[in-house]
């Protein structure tokens, strides 16, 4: 297992230009922000279950980026039907990177239904994601950060990191002024 | 059925043809049928079908990050599995259209349409869409045109209310 801010550096450390990010909510936003903010990054407060929605959204408007969705095992859970909704559409741009903790961090560590029975890989690879990654170590992020310039294929990867809750790194919560930089860094 | 009913969904689909929306996300529905597949059939058009109507809020979201213009089409009841992803477009002031087929209200047969269909309207106000009823197809393509007019100049969100007795009675099979 990983721990989550030296994941999501090693894992952004070599970021390629055309590559955007959308955060789920929560932890993972303050991961992605401790990284660096980016006018590239479009962080969710709220909206929980549509990051990976939100993010089939821009992939299919900008074809020539690819889009990373970096989120949470309790927000994937809570929009599981979107797996199947992309895998049916097969986004070439796009890539669901989801950090499992097992966890939700932000209301007092409740064990999630990953803690149980359910493997959101399994899950989507069974949707019809061809192209799925089981992280757990350092080899294992490393070709998952270089992928993140070459993937040609809807691509699921669980990242497991180990429960820890390093200090908030918060980005701006103006919903608009997000929107506005996002839109202005792809040229919308 | 006159002429002029029965041409409605394609007049729908020349509003959203002439507003330049390039993604269609959908839950299948009986009245929307015809425009699902002039949406499919159109190369400029990503359908997107979905599992439950809040993916859609967020798809438009999403395509509106990225530079495109997109539609959301829905039952009555799928309002109901919106409401918190609606928060995402009043939080960040995304521009939003969806087109929703009404149930739960004239000559419905299922009673179990009522409870959501019934309350759609407040819902919609009490979550900053603002929502047009069509009962008329001589209204449909005026109204629509206007109201789409409104999302992507302004950046609002609105709903297009197609009220049962515009769609036309189910047919109701035993």
């Amino acid at each position: 297992m990983l721990e989550r801010r030296k994941a999501i550096a090693t894992l952004l450390a070599k970021r390629p230009d055309d590559l955007v990010i959308v955060s789920g909510l929560g932890s993972i936003t303050y991961d992605v922000a401790s990284v660096g903010d980016d006018d590239r990054n479009f962080y969710l407060w709220g909206a929980m279950g549509g990051a990976a929605m939100v993010g089939l959204g821009v992939a299919l408007a900008q074809p020539a980026r690819r889009v990373a969705v970096i989120t949470g095992d309790g927000e994937t859970l809570m929009g599981l039907g979107a797996l199947a909704t992309v895998a049916v559409q097969k986004p070439a741009n796009l890539a669901i990177i989801v950090f499992d903790n097992g966890l939700y961090g932000e209301t007092g560590s409740q064990a999630s239904h990953t803690r149980g029975t359910v493997d959101l890989t399994k899950a989507a690879a069974a949707c019809g994601i061809g192209f799925t990654l089981e992280v757990d170590n350092e080899a294992g992020l490393g070709r998952l950060a270089e992928l993140l310039g070459s993937y040609t294929e809807t691509l699921f990867a669980r990242v497991a990191i180990t429960p820890t809750e390093p200090p908030r790194v918060l980005p701006t919560r103006d919903g608009v002024a997000l929107k506005l930089r996002f839109r202005r860094a792809v040229g919308a | 059925m006159s002429k002029a009913d029965s041409t409605w969904p394609d007049q729908l689909f020349a509003v959203l043809k002439a507003a330049d929306i390039r993604q269609v996300g959908y839950v299948p529905d009986a009245g929307h049928a015809r425009l699902i597949e002039r949406c499919a059939a159109d190369p400029a058009i990503r359908d997107v079908v979905l599992t439950t109507e809040e993916e859609g809020v967020a798809l438009a979201a999403g395509a509106w990050l990225g530079g495109q213009r997109s539609a959301l089409l829905m039952q009555s009841s799928g309002v109901g599995n919106c409401v918190n992803m609606l928060s995402l477009i009043k939080s960040c002031r995304f521009p939003l259209v969806m087109i929703v087929t009404m149930r739960g209200e004239w000559a419905e047969f299922n009673p179990w349409q009522v409870a959501m269909g019934s309350i759609v309207e407040p819902v919609l106000r009490l979550a900053d869409v603002h929502a047009y009823r069509l009962d008329r197809a001589e209204d449909v393509a005026d109204v629509a045109a206007g109201a789409v007019d409104l999302a992507f100049g302004g950046d609002h969100a609105i709903a297009l209310l197609l009220s049962q007795r515009l769609i036309g009675r189910k047919v109701w099979v035993k």
